[in-house]
């Protein structure tokens, strides 16, 4: 019993190291970005959304859908600025709690916790930049 | 007999047991012509809530029970969800053990009304009755979160508009604070566990 557990732990730690080795490599500017993100996203995001972005039960949603992420990337800075209400659908569930806007953040405060979130909760390894945060919190459609 | 006594002295199998927190009384009482003192410790009082069921709820739904009490509000933005994820895994942990219940009491007596704290519950992933939810007039809760030793205002400067502490409130059978937690402190949530299980094997 104690020599499966401990086979299977080292066997977890190998896969862990091979997944962790092959992620593709983040620029030096998108690792800075994401660890300026993470000091931010504890102070303004993690009581609610989790440490591990896994939100809490039906109140919060987890920011773990790399889908929704990628497809609604040019929304993410305006939600996170002025928040959001209605329903939203995150993996497959409709989350109806109305989230408050962040308006004390500055824009690039914005680009680092969402570079922070896409690159560490979604699979996304860019930058979430400056550019795109102006952009989201200028369009009109939004 | 005297070797006896020393052994079971020194043996250290002395179960460990939690401190009796707050102020304390002492009376005396005459048995047999001898003067005996007995500790009166601090006890929650008799209290009388609304649920997220509109249901009153009081102190004697938790007569012979441990329970947790804590301080809360729906649209609390700052420390309540870390605190009551928190508390959510002990609550997972003893879902149906009768031996415990859970108190959350709302300090938002304006907002959260029972249906409210209802919805909040469904949400959260409370499936029974052994977690409550409850509110009262400003008076009642802010009172008895004293009666806590919990820290309770409304502020309009806080976030949300009440500033409070995020204690997770240890208390016994008899109604005797025996710990308190910082719910949003990784730490001394780990230390409630294992106070939990000592507290439960006390008689």
């Amino acid at each position: 019993m104690r020599n499966t557990l401990f086979s299977l732990t080292m066997i977890s730690i190998l896969i862990g190291m091979l997944i962790f080795s092959c992620q593709p490599n983040v620029s030096i500017e998108t690792a800075q970005y994401a660890v300026n993100g993470q000091k931010l996203y504890v102070t303004h995001c993690q009581n609610c959304h989790g440490a591990k972005g896994e939100g809490l039960g039906m109140l919060y949603p987890p920011l773990t859908d790399t889908t929704y992420l990628q497809n609604n990337r040019s929304k993410l800075a305006h939600i996170v600025r002025n928040g959001m209400t209605g329903p939203v659908e995150i993996n497959g569930k409709t989350y109806e709690s109305e989230m408050p806007g962040n308006k004390e953040l500055t824009d690039v405060d914005i680009a680092y916790i969402l570079t922070y979130i896409t690159t560490t909760f979604g699979n996304s390894t860019q930058t979430y930049t400056h550019e795109e945060v102006k952009k989201s919190l200028t369009d009109p459609k939004q | 007999m005297a070797l006896a006594a020393v052994v079971w002295g020194c043996s250290g199998t002395a179960e460990k047991k939690l401190p009796i927190i707050g102020e304390r009384e002492t009376t005396e009482r005459m048995v047999d012509g001898q003067t005996i003192v007995d500790t009166i410790y601090h006890q929650i009082p008799a209290f009388a809530f609304i649920n997220q069921d509109s249901v009153a709820l009081t102190d004697k739904d938790f007569d012979g029970k441990v329970y947790v009490a804590n301080f809360f509000f729906t649209h609390c933005p700052s420390i309540c969800p870390t605190m009551q994820r928190n508390l959510l895994k002990v609550y997972e942990k003893y879902k149906g053990d009768e031996r415990l219940a859970f108190l959350s009491h709302s300090i938002d007596f304006k907002y959260d009304k029972p249906s409210v704290l209802k919805s909040y519950a469904e949400k959260l992933g409370v499936t029974n009755d052994q977690w409550q939810f409850v509110t009262g007039d400003k008076k009642a809760v802010y009172g008895i979160a004293d009666q806590y030793l919990v820290y309770t205002k409304e502020d309009e400067n806080a976030p949300g508009g009440y500033d409070h502490q995020s204690y997770l409130v240890l208390i016994d059978q008899q109604k005797r604070i025996r710990g308190a937690y910082d719910g949003t402190n990784d730490e001394q949530v780990a230390q409630l566990f294992s106070d939990l299980e000592i507290l439960l094997q006390e008689q």
